[in-house]
């Protein structure tokens, strides 16, 4: 094979390809050929380089030039001047905020120096549609050392060491949960990669699996070898479609090359895989949903106990993370897994890190790594410069952390103890323009609109929460609601089958735990004191700053600014919608939100004011 | 497709190793080519083309090739620079094909400096 002497890491994760990543891969292709550079210089596809902000991304390696936001227009200079003349352009180099001068090298910007990546061992590095490239970077090797080496007890032992938890959401051990299986009767038995990722701003399943599918079926070869199964199935949205196609060539591939199928590596091992696409149904994530859905059931929640089981027989649920982290602890031993990470949180965890701060994007970092250093030292802090309030964890399961609470600690009992959970790794970072009962009622309706609606109190209890709140916000609370609300949480809580009704009332339990003061200015001042709710703030105009440019005038759609050219407007409470247009174009920032009660705040005559 | 068997996916590994140490960075020796515009003309690309050869004919998984711009002296290109790991830089000039095989052999491949062809070990202070 003719060597290159240069790589072109090109994210084609979603984000980025939503961007134009795939026209620009085409662009620098046909540029290269013009150079006569083809043979030179190779473009990798690769799967999501985590920082999602800057997309499309792509990393120059040997040099290790991180370049971000690139358009077509940016290839030809590229390559003229980089490219073939060595001269790294600058300008499409990532300036963290605040600083003048480029970060030229990837290792050096603060996004990435804090991540430690085992789940992810392979992003940015691999071209996700060629097995040689993932064999390359140690790929199989774990399979192959466990089929020539390991009995099957020996590999669920490795994994209890490796004190590895499930990734999904509960955080289950891992190797007792494979002890279970390889214990319970029955033949014969399966495994299941649970890739329905449904959390609202979460992405980690996803972007594993289309940065490197490979990881996660060589897990789930391991976990049937151990736990005794020979067929395998991986549940994933249909919403997913570049996940689904990585996938499903990733399959093909380990066909081809012997690594499923019957007798592979020659040890007298047989599994395979097949996809199972979901319709997107949120409850589907939850176990027993899922195995119905996968026998072509309609996807309720059964009862547990017994044991979840597919077809009646014995089966092995972990989500694609646990799955993506399998390899590495059977290659690096459980000892290594167990140094990174909390006494009892082991390892890393992906998140997908989203909301008000500046960079965003997928993150992997040690378990036990403070909320703190992943808002600030990842994150970039928050955007426009305003102040951290609340972290949401664990999606619509999970519930919001305060910014007091910023030097906790990340690993599962830490956050269950604040009132929030692990889950799947969703990170919504809120700041002071956040109305949390506004968040809590998001939540609910996404919650009202995914129940199944198999167990009445989460089908009829859901829904009532959500309208109390939707009356909360349009200013109609109630005193005596919030008690309201956390009783019927206790009977949701108490009176579902599965951990989606169960979970339901986190979004409302801990928003109500941090911020009860906001959701009684909401009932009692019928105030909404981040300015969300559009019955509880107002728009107003401020004299001091207004120079009566008429630009708020014109944008308004109801006519209700008032105001003379070159003299202060002023809105019309009566009439203002609440639209938000002239805020948004206000040259001056003199249009502020303002808190309700109006009345304290209506500025006096505006007209008299106006310097001669 | 034969089945693999647990030493294919090792013979795999050795033959992608190149790449991968490309892509992390990884080596032993970097070469750095002067691809400016002069370097160009005077048929610095040829230069570039010989290394490429060289390193699949030697299979040399652990050697970076780089290019850089204008050295600053063009009345001396086509140029490149040789660092070994550990060792000063050595910029080499007037290059043709076979000045340029013979480098490589000699300094990149054995460490050995060639030094009727060197202009200087060691690079200009920056800063």
């Amino acid at each position: 094979m003719k060597p290159y002497r240069m790589h072109l890491m090109l994210c084609t994760g979603t984000g980025c390809v939503s961007n134009k990543a795939f026209r620009i891969r085409q662009v620098l292709e046909e540029t290269l050929v013009r150079h006569h550079l083809q043979d030179e210089i190779a473009v990798v596809p690769t799967g999501c380089n985590g920082f999602c902000a800057q997309g499309p991304v792509m990393v120059v390696q040997p040099d290790g030039i991180f370049y971000q936001m690139l358009t077509e227009r940016d290839v030809a200079e590229l390559v003229e001047e980089h490219f073939l003349k060595g001269r790294p352009v600058r300008r499409l180099m990532f300036t963290p905020s605040g600083e003048r001068e480029p970060v030229p090298r990837m290792s050096d910007i603060g996004f990435f120096g804090k991540q430690r990546l085992v789940a992810l061992r392979n992003r940015g590095l691999i071209d996700p549609e060629k097995i040689e490239d993932y064999i390359a970077r140690d790929g199989y090797a774990a399979l192959s050392k466990i089929l020539t080496e390991l009995t099957p007890e020996q590999v669920i032992e490795e994994v209890k060491q490796s004190g590895l938890r499930g990734r999904g959401g509960a955080g289950f051990p891992a190797g007792r949960k494979w002890e279970s299986r390889r214990r319970a009767p029955g033949e014969p038995k399966y495994v299941v990669c649970n890739a329905d990722e449904g959390d609202p701003g979460a992405f980690m399943d996803r972007s594993i699996i289309e940065s490197d599918p490979h990881s996660v079926l060589e897990g789930m070869m391991i976990g049937a070898y151990a736990i005794g199964a020979g067929r395998g199935y991986v549940y994933i949205r249909h919403e997913y479609p570049l996940a689904v196609e990585r996938l499903d060539i990733a399959i093909r591939q380990a066909r081809e090359f012997g690594l499923l199928g019957t007798d592979i590596l020659g040890r007298g091992f047989d599994f395979d895989i097949e996809i199972r696409r979901g319709a997107g149904a949120f409850v589907c994530g939850e176990t027993t949903s899922l195995v119905a859905s996968i026998e072509g059931q309609p996807p309720e929640p059964r009862q547990r106990p017994p044991r979840t089981t597919l077809w009646g027989k014995p089966v092995n649920i972990n989500n694609v993370e646990t799955w993506a982290n399998v390899p590495v602890i059977l290659l690096r031993g459980a000892a290594w897994f167990a140094s990174i990470g909390t006494e009892k949180s082991k390892g890393t965890k992906v998140f997908s890190l989203v909301g008000k701060v500046r960079n965003t994007g997928l993150v992997e970092v040690p378990m036990g790594i403070t909320i703190r250093e992943v808002v600030f030292d990842i994150g970039g802090g928050l955007a426009d410069g305003k102040r951290f309030k609340a972290i949401q964890t664990g999606g619509p399961s999970g519930g919001c952390i305060p910014a007091s609470l910023q030097d906790l600690p990340i690993d599962y009992e830490q956050l269950t103890e604040a009132g929030s959970m692990m889950g799947s790794g969703g990170l919504i970072v809120m700041d002071e323009s956040d109305c949390m009962v506004d968040v809590a009622r998001y939540f609910l309706e996404f919650l009202t609109d995914e129940s199944c609606g198999k167990c009445t109190a989460c089908r009829e209890g859901v829904p009532v929460m959500y309208r109390m709140l939707a009356e909360i916000c349009e200013g109609r609370g109630n005193e005596g609601d919030l008690e309201l609300l956390e009783e019927l949480s206790q009977a949701v809580i108490d009176a579902s089958l599965c951990g989606l009704g169960k979970s339901a009332p986190n979004p409302v339990l801990s928003t109500l735990r941090y911020f009860r003061d906001e959701y009684q200015a909401h009932i009692r001042d019928r105030c909404c004191p981040a300015c969300v709710c559009k019955a509880l703030f107002h728009y107003l105009i401020d004299a001091d700053i207004c120079n009566g440019c008429g630009a708020c005038k014109k944008s308004c759609p109801h006519e209700a600014i008032e105001g003379q050219a070159k003299s202060v407007h002023r809105i019309l409470q009566d009439q203002c919608t609440k639209c938000g247009a002239c805020f948004d174009v206000c040259p001056k920032d003199a249009v502020t939100k303002n808190p309700n009660p109006i009345e304290t705040r209506e500025p006096r005559e505006v007209n008299e004011l106006v310097p001669a | 497709m034969v089945k693999l068997k647990p030493e294919d996916l090792a013979s795999i590994r050795e033959r992608m190793a190149r790449t991968m140490s490309l892509r992390e960075g990884k080596a032993r020796a970097h070469v750095t080519v002067h691809l400016g515009t002069c370097g160009i003309a005077a048929g610095a690309r040829n230069v570039m083309r010989v290394l490429m050869d060289l390193l699949e004919q030697r299979d040399a998984e652990d050697i970076l090739l780089t290019t850089s711009g204008c050295a600053g002296l063009c009345s001396c290109e086509p140029m490149m620079t040789v660092e070994v790991k550990g060792q000063a830089p050595v910029k080499y000039i007037h290059l043709d094909e076979a000045k340029t095989v013979q480098i490589f052999e000699s300094h990149v491949l054995a460490g050995k400096i060639v030094q009727e062809y060197a202009l200087a070990v060691g690079s200009e202070r920056v800063g």
